[in-house]
């Protein structure tokens, strides 16, 4: 049996949803530019006015956003409500030193509650189920997110955030967890431990799962479903737009449903930045239609994945979304956190005689993510002492875990050993066979 | 006038990375009079006496290594039980620290060379040369 949260919603005729989007489209152009000076200029400049924009085929004209326009209007510049109204602020790291960040309102939490609810009720979740959510809870919208949709649906909820491994098992053994929710990596990290342990995979209650925040493959999926016994669904969001909940697998497991009624997904082609029809790969572009603490026009995710119009078996007309197939630049997801090259680039650099020649090796091991980074020793970091220069390595790590977030291995090598390339250089090895 | 020039030479931890960089020496006719290694999980520093510190500073950098020179001392040690002991404890009372050392390759008479690096190299030497101890200067050791 399929359940649907909001069948009015996830199941209305084409028509329907898109004549909803026209309107709120509508609404949302107007807010941005009254309430933003960046859309504002931005649609002057173009020569835009709100009221030209009439239905979804004007989104074209609509300028972009960019996660670099979060940073550089940090804190408040992309804020459409007032201080007062706003009730929630999640966020990420950025693409440099700074973090973005994404201010809510009490309407924005409903939104992003109802998205979750209806993720979690693609997965069969209901008030009888107990949900763990192991998504780490804070900044990150992964636990809050997934806590309030089950909370929303009146599952039985446990906020384990992440980690503990031990904890979580014992948890999920004494508690009968029906629904998980965290990042693939750590589900098949679970089921490798369950194994290791010798728990019986049956004596688990476990039912489904909703795997996101980072990229995953139809291998994994299989990895997990065997070892966890669970149906395991892909679940998409991103702190910019709401969190998770943007889109959502059923168990079809053919493609996440993008709830539409609150975004519109665009693909467009990230060279020509033309827009590009149903069933063509290109760069996923979101606009939000019912945020009004900080919503965004046309999004730039650098995502790369196709979109299909297709009503899907469950019964649901909601656009649905690809996997992920890459990205447009060079983002990594290490553990579940996005990490830009640039990030480290920029600790790297404030670091006394580091020298910007540096090199990251990501790969995976029992599941788990490891990014070492390779900095080349030059002579004025260089002294006779071992400890100092273990002094620097510490350093170095100390400011990469507190700027990106995730803990690194860095390791020291010879100068010049690192190669130099012309033109871009290649500063990733991305080991990992996903 | 008791300070000797020692190379340290920053080194990844692989195999051959320390052939390599003695390989370079050997082929420019430096000796190396006296060698210890700190590790680590994956670097290590090699502490070098060579026969022509100039030379070997700059062979080593030119061919893109990370090296610098650190003073040293080096001290004559009787071959004996507690000959070791007794220099340890004029630095202890002297509050100088050790911070590591290690011997030449050959020894000087009924004495074993010891090279020191500590905390306070001026004041080491003086407390030396006060208690008695027979160092070398870098002609002496030059000339090994």
């Amino acid at each position: 049996m399929n359940k649907i949260w909001n069948p009015q919603i996830e199941c209305m005729d084409r028509e329907e949803i898109i004549k909803l989007q026209n309107e709120r489209l509508r609404n949302v152009v107007k807010l941005e530019y009254d309430r933003v000076p960046l859309y504002r200029e931005r649609m002057d400049k173009k020569g835009i006015k709100p009221e030209d924009i009439r239905t979804i085929d004007d989104l074209k004209y609509l300028p972009f956003t960019e996660k670099t326009d979060l940073r550089d209007t940090f804190p408040y510049g992309l804020f459409a409500a007032d201080k007062k109204d706003i009730v929630r602020i999640q966020g990420s790291s950025g693409t440099t030193g700074k973090p973005i960040v994404s201010g809510y309102t009490q309407n924005d939490i409903d939104v992003w509650t109802e998205m979750m609810a209806r993720t979690l009720t693609a997965g069969n979740a209901d008030e009888n189920s107990i949900v763990q959510v192991c998504y780490g809870y804070g900044l990150f919208t992964g636990g809050l997110g997934a806590h309030q949709g089950a909370s929303k649906i009146g599952a039985m909820t446990i906020p384990m955030s992440s980690g503990n491994t031990q904890r979580q098992l014992m948890m999920m053994q004494e508690m009968g967890t029906t629904h998980l929710c965290c990042t693939p990596s750590y589900a098949l990290y679970l089921g490798e431990s369950i194994r290791e342990m010798g728990i019986d995979r049956n004596s688990l209650k476990l039912r489904c799962g909703f795997f996101g925040a980072e990229p995953w493959s139809e291998e994994m999926r299989r990895q997990i479903e065997e070892l966890l016994g669970v149906d395991a669904l892909d679940i998409y969001g991103l702190t910019e737009i709401a969190g998770p909940g943007v889109s959502f697998e059923c168990l079809e497991k053919n493609g996440m449903h993008v709830n539409e009624d609150h975004v519109i997904p665009e693909i467009i082609d990230p060279a020509t930045e033309m827009p590009l029809p149903y069933g063509e790969k290109g760069e996923l572009v979101f606009t939000t239609i019912t945020k009004t603490g900080m919503p965004m026009l046309r999004y730039r995710t650098h995502d790369i994945c196709r979109l299909h119009d297709e009503k899907c078996a469950c019964g649901r007309t909601l656009v649905r979304m690809e996997r992920l197939m890459g990205r447009t630049d060079d983002m990594l997801v290490i553990r579940g956190v996005n990490v830009f090259p640039s990030q480290i680039e920029s600790v790297l650099v404030g670091v006394h005689g580091v020298a910007p020649h540096y090199m990251l090796i990501v790969d995976r091991q029992k599941a788990t993510d490891s990014l070492e980074i390779q900095v080349e020793v030059t002579d004025e970091m260089f002294s006779d002492s071992i400890g100092g220069l273990d002094l620097i390595k510490k350093e170095i790590g100390e400011k990469i875990k507190s700027v990106v977030g995730i803990k690194a291995q860095i390791t020291l090598v010879a100068p010049h050993t690192i190669p130099r390339s012309e033109g871009k250089a290649k500063r990733i090895i991305d080991k990992r066979k996903l | 006038m008791y300070r000797v020039k020692q190379l340290s030479v920053f080194l990844e931890n692989r195999k051959g990375s320390l052939a390599a960089a003695t390989q370079l020496l050997g082929a420019s006719g430096l000796n190396l009079l006296a060698l210890s290694i700190a590790e680590t999980d994956n670097f290590g520093i090699a502490r070098l006496i060579v026969s022509d510190t100039q030379d070997g500073l700059s062979r080593l950098r030119a061919s893109g290594y990370t090296v610098r020179t650190t003073d040293v001392l080096v001290a004559c040690v009787p071959d004996r039980p507690n000959g070791l002991t007794e220099i340890l404890r004029i630095l202890e009372k002297e509050d100088i620290s050790v911070e590591y050392l290690y011997s030449f390759v050959r020894n000087s008479g009924f004495n074993a060379l010891i090279i020191f690096r500590v905390s306070e190299t001026e004041r080491a030497m003086e407390v030396l040369k006060k208690n008695g101890i027979e160092m070398l200067t870098q002609e002496q050791v030059d000339a090994l």
